[in-house]
This record gives C-alpha cells, sequence and structure tokens, in this order.
C-alpha cells in the first residue's frame, strides 16, 4: 500500500469514528443508536486493519478482524437482544442535557480532545499520531453519553464508546499491543456486556423500566 | 478581469435564471411520480411564472417601499452569486465578490429583505413566518460559513473559485474526511434555507407549519413572479455551489466553445441529479416539529465545526 492511500484510508477511518460517535449522541431511538454502534465498530476495525498492512505485522491483521467480530457483530448482537426485550420504550426521551446542547458540548469535547493531545502528537510527529485527538474526542463524547443519557441501554452504548476510543488511541500511539493485552481488554469488555445486561434485564423484571434516574432509592 | 471569467459572468446568470425553474419542474415532477401522481409537467414552473408576470401588481393597504423593493433585492442579490460563484468557468467576473464570506452575506441579505416584508405587512402570517425564518438563518448562516471554511482551510484563501481550481488539481481530497464532513453539513443547512422538507414543506400552505410561505402570503401578480423566481434561483445557486465545491469535474478552464458548453451541460447535469435525489428524498421524509429544528441544525454545526477541526488534526 502506497503512503497517500495509508494515510487517505486511515483519515477516512477516523472521519467514519468522529460521525458515528456524534450520531450516537445525536439520535434518539435505542435501535438506531445501537446500528451506529456497530458501524463505529466497523471504523475501528478498519482503521487497525490499515495499521497492521502499514506495519506489514500479521498478528496486527489477527486482532483487527478480532476486533470487527467483536466490536462490529458480537457486542451490537448483545446489545439488540437487550433491546428487543426492552417492551415499548425504545427511545431515549428526555436525556439529563437536551440534544441541540449536547451537540454543542461535544463540540467543545472536541477542541479540549485537541488541546490536551498536543504534547502526545508532538513527541512522534506521523500521519497516526495526528490522528490522536480522534481517539480522544470519541473517549470523552462516550463518558459524556454515559454521564447525560437515563437509559441503561444508551448508558451502555457509552460505556463502549469510551472503549472505542480508548482502543483507538491505543493503537495509534504504539502500533501494536501485545496480541494477549489486547484479548484481554476485549474478553473484559465483553463480559461487562454481558453482566449489565444481565442487570438490565433483572432492573427491568423488578422495577419494570430502566430509567436510572427513579432508582435513587431502594425498593423492597 | 479574465476572460474566461467575463464569459463566467455572462453565461452563468443566463443559465440559472433560465434553468432554475425548470429545476423546481423536475424536482415538482419526481416527487408526483413517486407519490403516484400525473405531475404538471417540468416546465409548469415557467408558465406559472409568466401568467404571474402578465398581471396588474397590486399590494396590500398600509404597506411601505420595504414591502415592494424586497423582491427585487431578493432577485438582485441571487444574480451577483449566479454571476461571481464559480459555476460554469473556473475563474470569476468580480473576483473579491466570489469570496466565501461576500457570497454567503449576499444571500443572507436577500432572505433579511423577505422577512422584514413579512414583518411590513403587519398581518400575523407575516410576523410569524419572518420569526421562524430569522431562527432558522440564525442557525443556517454560521454553518454554511463554518462548512465552506473547513474547505478553504488546505487552499489557504477564502476565494470560491481558489477552493474550486484546487480540488481539480487534486482530486484526492474529495475523499478526506474534511470533505465528508463538510458536505454532510452542508446538505443539512442547504435543506434547511431553502426551505425543503424536513425543515419546511414548500408544496402546503398551513398555518402551524409554513415559513417561507408565510412570509410571501400577501404578495401577487409579477412580485410574487419575482419571489418565486428568486427561491428557484437560490435553490439553484445553492445546489450548484455543492455539486462545484465537491465535485468540481467538467468545469470550463479555458475560453474555448466547446469548453464553456461542456461546463454548461456538466453544471445543469450535476444540479438535475442532485435535486432529484433531494426530492426523491422528501418523499420518504416527514416534516420535523419546529422546536425540533435547532437541533438539526446544532448537529449540522457540529459536523462542520469537526470538518474544520480534522482539518487541523489530520493534516
Amino acid at each position: 500500500m502506497s503512503d497517500t492511500t495509508y494515510v487517505q484510508v486511515l483519515d477516512l477511518a477516523c472521519g467514519g469514528l468522529l460521525l458515528t460517535a456524534v450520531l450516537v449522541l445525536w439520535r434518539r431511538e435505542l435501535s438506531v443508536i445501537v446500528r451506529v454502534f456497530a458501524a463505529q465498530g466497523v471504523a475501528v476495525a478498519v482503521l487497525v486493519a490499515v495499521l497492521a498492512t502499514h506495519e506489514g505485522s500479521a498478528e496486527l491483521g489477527g486482532v483487527a478482524v478480532g476486533i470487527l467480530v467483536l466490536r462490529a457483530g458480537a457486542l451490537p448482537w448483545l446489545l439488540r437482544r437487550a433491546l428487543a426485550g426492552a417492551g415499548p420504550a425504545r427511545r431515549e426521551t428526555r436525556p439529563l442535557v437536551n440534544v441541540a446542547a449536547s451537540l454543542l458540548a461535544a463540540a467543545l469535547l472536541t477542541l479540549l480532545a485537541y488541546a490536551v493531545s498536543q504534547p502526545l502528537v508532538a513527541l512522534a510527529p506521523s500521519p497516526a499520531t495526528h490522528a490522536i485527538p480522534v481517539g480522544v474526542t470519541v473517549f470523552l463524547i462516550g463518558f459524556f453519553v454515559l454521564v447525560t443519557r437515563r437509559r441503561a441501554l444508551s448508558q451502555l452504548v457509552g460505556f463502549l464508546l469510551m472503549d472505542n476510543g480508548i482502543t483507538t488511541v491505543g493503537f495509534l500511539t504504539t502500533a501494536g499491543v501485545g496480541l494477549v493485552v489486547e484479548l484481554g481488554v476485549s474478553l473484559d469488555v465483553l463480559l461487562a456486556v454481558l453482566v449489565l445486561r444481565i442487570l438490565t434485564t433483572r432492573m427491568r423484571e423488578t422495577f419494570g423500566g430502566t430509567d436510572l434516574d427513579e432508582l435513587r432509592e431502594l425498593h423492597d | 478581469m479574465s476572460a474566461l471569467g467575463v464569459v463566467g459572468g455572462v453565461v452563468q446568470p443566463l443559465v440559472v435564471v433560465a434553468g432554475s425553474p425548470i429545476v423546481v419542474g423536475v424536482m415538482r415532477q419526481v416527487r408526483a411520480r413517486l407519490e403516484g401522481r400525473a405531475g404538471a409537467g417540468i416546465g409548469q414552473p415557467w408558465r406559472d411564472l409568466r401568467k404571474l408576470f402578465g398581471k396588474e401588481p397590486i399590494a396590500p393597504r398600509g404597506t411601505s417601499e420595504v414591502f415592494r423593493f424586497a423582491p427585487l433585492v431578493l432577485v438582485a442579490t441571487t444574480l451577483v452569486v449566479a454571476v461571481v460563484v464559480p459555476f460554469v468557468t473556473t475563474e470569476s467576473a468580480l473576483d473579491p465578490v466570489a469570496d466565501l464570506f461576500a457570497v454567503v452575506a449576499l444571500l443572507a441579505a436577500g432572505t433579511v429583505a423577505l422577512a422584514l416584508a413579512g414583518l411590513d405587512t403587519g398581518t400575523a402570517f407575516g410576523g410569524m413566518g419572518a420569526s421562524r425564518e430569522m431562527t432558522i438563518i440564525a442557525l443556517v448562516e454560521p454553518t454554511l460559513l463554518v462548512a465552506i471554511f473547513a474547505l478553504s482551510v488546505r487552499v489557504g484563501s477564502t476565494n470560491l473559485a481558489a477552493i474550486v481550481a484546487s480540488t481539480l488539481d487534486d482530486p484526492s481530497r474529495v475523499i478526506s474526511p474534511v470533505s465528508l464532513l463538510a458536505a454532510v453539513a452542508l446538505v443539512v443547512v442547504i435543506v434547511a434555507e431553502t426551505g425543503r422538507l424536513p425543515v419546511d414543506n414548500p408544496s402546503t400552505h398551513l398555518e402551524l407549519t409554513m415559513v417561507h410561505e408565510a412570509m410571501v402570503l400577501e404578495y401577487a401578480g409579477p412580485d410574487l413572479a419575482l419571489v418565486e423566481l428568486a427561491s428557484a434561483m437560490r435553490l439553484t445557486v445553492f445546489l450548484g455551489l455543492l455539486a462545484n465545491l465537491f465535485l468540481p469535474w467538467g468545469i470550463a478552464t479555458s475560453v474555448s466553445p466547446l469548453a464553456v458548453l461542456g461546463g454548461v451541460v456538466a453544471v445543469t447535469v450535476k444540479v438535475t441529479v442532485l435535486g432529484t435525489a433531494l426530492a426523491v428524498g422528501e418523499v420518504f421524509l416527514a416534516k420535523l416539529r419546529l422546536f425540533r429544528v435547532p437541533e438539526l441544525l446544532a448537529g449540522s454545526f457540529l459536523l462542520a465545526l469537526l470538518a474544520v477541526a480534522a482539518s487541523f488534526f489530520l493534516a
């Protein structure tokens, strides 16, 4: 792969990451959010695959395939299963911060991400490290979704968005976290999602809803 | 002022004035066919304009010069934009006016003139339409500026002709994330600014929802014809700008008649394809509640800002 194609595909994958992170914040229907999250998984996998081709590392290529299966296949499938059991509450109806304000907050978070990652980029300027602010932005937007949304499922997507951001920054900076480390992190995320899904189902069975703001006090 | 610029300055307004009602006609025809109606044919907007121009001018009692001049201002500003923006040729007749900020300000001046005319009539609908239009333009204008600005960052100039020429030189820029994010943001604001679904429905006169139609409710005869022609021209200008900023191929770079003819054909085809795509999209969309519109525009502003940010991070 020539250098210009490498940079172009890398940049496109980063653009896809940003766009999907914004769409998660923008859309209200939970089913759309899950689909957008799957698209983001594809973008992360493409990013890692491009890095693998550039480095010529088969191990990294294997990691890319693993990421594709986990983040674009297994996790969205689990989320969709959780959604199917959720009954009529299919929309994020009243987030703590309204959608227009949270979009503007995302704009500020982008600028913040750019400002704080400048020293990291300056350490070793290359096309891959220039994309670090994108990963940091995805992480910050994920955190914002996690703290401002009320439905358990959209908070879960926020958590996974944060994880996508961390993975992206990890691969962009080191170009090859060991296979074992990546496998461990992926299994951890999968386990967290499984546990949270069971927790969501239990919550719904017990209280009839997953609006976490109404769960301030203990019921018997 | 170059020869190519002068040719563009003469050909472009003619093409825009003659072609814009046809574009509107094509869009209505596509919608009609997709909705299972026969449709009135693509020449209907021109027939309507001819009928309206033949009527006697009437102004409502109590209206001032603001009301009478607004259609002229609207047509004049759009015509200036049609002369200077690179649609058919890469060079502009009045190079300093082909600047991003000047073009956006000219287009916004037309909208403001129409909103003032809506207020001038003193009717409830006129005021309501003007207030809604101002809400929308206040959110559209920054997005429009920022989205095109994202494209101008790597060129180092806000001159639209320079942006188009540099995209022609380096076609690989078209599939960069900066272009893609800016394109999505521009499509949303163009839909909002030209009053198409899901922001405004151009084919109804329903009190609760109309925006553009509410402002022009009191116009009749030749004045109404001018307003209708100007809004068709604005739609064409916006679609042409979108097409040439992102896909400038086919635009004339030399004065030879064949190149200019090629430029005219290319811009016609691009605008018609974009208009058809917009009309097809409209069939599947419902109108958005007015209070949801700021959310849509805030989203497009964020995308435009991300485009600018990406042009700095990924440089």
